[in-house]
């Protein structure tokens, strides 16, 4: 029966083994995807830059996720280059064409003095709470990172801001800013899950803010306790924030809101509901069209009734919230397809989702080629009158 | 006929119906026809003779505004939408 020697000496043989600098060139030549079969506390102590970690036990079942081409090449690395030679043969008799093993390993290329990176990581606490994240090859260990160094704006700490401050506090967005003025009152409990009945009476970003720490400590809130206006708008948004969460609940907040995430170039995730609907869309500042491009001039007054006149059935939400929450997401991860250009409504009678084609208005007065609104106007006055500046 | 959707907010004006049979074959006949069978729809959908600037109207999922406006072709048996702008979310 062959030993460990014997086996390790005829696997050597049968794969590509390339040293330090010829690993090198290759790297520079053929951008292989670089994987690296050492064990976590290894990797974090540092690594090849660009390498992708898949330890050793679990390289079969991870590295079509990482690597799907089967044509291109993979450079295979450990320590020593002995645990990335059977790795190279597992590639192999997976079908992968042309893999290479560092002779050698990451000791060898360290003591060439070639480049290496140490990634921050998640702490081992880090890693079991997110480990749900962890487990998705589009957010992995460094989505999750991106996340904690990512900041939400959350316009509004009510039916909307509930579940999307809860749910974006729980994936472990590290910095939430939450702006309200009002106080938590008995009537908004029957749908604003953020507070509770203890919390009755208390400024709703407290109220908020208490719930999020209890959830993830990780989170930083920061609290403002104030109308949205063109004056505080400046201040908040200096903070810099790279995405903002819309649930106001009225007109002239959209619009300021709108004018000013265009001017400092912040996506917004805007949702509205009403009974038993709800609208969700993102705007993303020159990529897609602003808010004003959808709706060109508010409803006069009294043609716009609000929940407290008009009522909502009080999951839809915890429905159209999460799913602004949904988007949040994506764009502080920079993945998928956001709600960019598109419109989507939810009918919670008929539980349909309709979707429709939102354009970006060249003339637009904002956002458009030739804007004519530069800067902020009176917005209260802009909704009173219920027509376009 | 052609189908148009009533969102919530407008549907006191119709009597609580989400759905409403009218005809025409252009978005213009089609209003028409709507605010003729339900006035007080009127002064929600059309301002100046065009469509009001606070509400969408989709044929086919595509704002009519991008399209022909008011002339813009309405087959038989097609859907349109309304949507007005909605600010609800916070309280």
């Amino acid at each position: 029966m062959a030993g460990y020697r014997d086996l390790l000496q005829r696997v050597k043989e049968e794969i590509d083994e390339v040293d330090a600098p010829r690993a090198r060139d290759l790297i520079e030549s053929d951008s292989p995807a670089i994987v690296d079969v050492r064990e976590r506390d290894e990797w974090d102590e540092g690594h090849l830059p660009g390498a992708i970690h898949i330890p050793r036990g679990f390289l079969e079942s991870r590295i079509e996720q990482a690597v799907p081409d089967r044509s291109k090449p993979v450079l295979l690395y450990c320590a020593a280059g002995n645990r990335s030679a059977f790795a190279a043969e597992t590639l192999n008799e997976l079908g992968y064409e042309h893999t290479f093993s560092l002779a050698g390993g990451y000791t060898d290329w360290k003591r060439n003095g070639y480049p290496t990176e140490i990634a921050r990581s998640l702490s081992p606490q880090g890693r079991m709470r997110y480990s749900r994240h962890l487990l998705i090859p589009e957010v992995g260990e460094e989505g999750q990172l991106k996340l904690l160094d990512s900041r939400v704006l959350l316009i509004g700490a009510g039916g909307l801001g509930s579940p999307a401050s809860l749910y974006l506090a729980a994936a472990g967005v590290g910095t939430l800013g939450i702006v309200d003025d009002d106080v938590v009152d008995e009537s908004n409990l029957q749908r604003q899950i953020v507070h509770s009945t203890a919390t009755l009476g208390e400024p709703k970003v407290d109220s908020a803010a208490r719930a999020i720490r209890e959830l993830n400590p990780d989170v930083q809130v920061m609290q403002y306790q104030t109308r949205l206006t063109s004056e505080t708008i400046e201040e908040i948004l200096s903070d810099g924030w790279d995405v903002i969460v819309d649930g106001a609940d009225n007109f002239p907040t959209r619009y300021l809101l709108n004018d000013a995430s265009v001017w400092h170039d912040i996506p917004v995730v805007h949702g509205s509901i009403f009974r038993f609907e709800g609208q969700l869309t993102v705007f993303k500042p020159h990529e897609g069209p602003c808010y004003r491009c959808l709706f060109p001039q508010p409803p006069p007054p009294e043609l716009a009734p609000s929940c407290a006149e008009g009522g909502v059935l009080g999951v839809l939400p915890g429905i159209v919230g999460s799913l602004q929450a949904n988007e949040a997401l994506k764009l502080a991860l920079g993945i998928g397809n956001p709600l960019i250009g598109r419109l989507l409504l939810f009918d919670a009678l008929e539980v349909s989702f309709t979707e429709l084609q939102v354009r970006r208005d060249p003339n637009c007065p904002v956002c458009g080629d030739n804007p004519s609104i530069t800067e902020y106007v009176d917005y209260v006055e802009f909704c009173a009158a219920g027509r376009g500046v | 006929m052609v189908s148009v959707r009533i969102p919530p907010p407008l549907r006191t004006e119709t009597a609580g119906e989400p759905v409403v049979e009218v005809s025409g074959g252009t978005v213009r006949d089609v209003l028409v026809d709507l605010v003729a069978r339900f006035p007080s729809l009127r002064s929600r959908v059309l301002e100046d003779g065009d469509v009001a600037g606070y509400v969408n109207v989709y044929v086919g999922g595509e704002d009519v505004r991008t399209r022909e406006g008011l002339d813009t072709p309405v087959a038989e048996g097609e859907t349109i939408i309304l949507l007005p702008a909605v600010a609800g979310g916070l309280r």
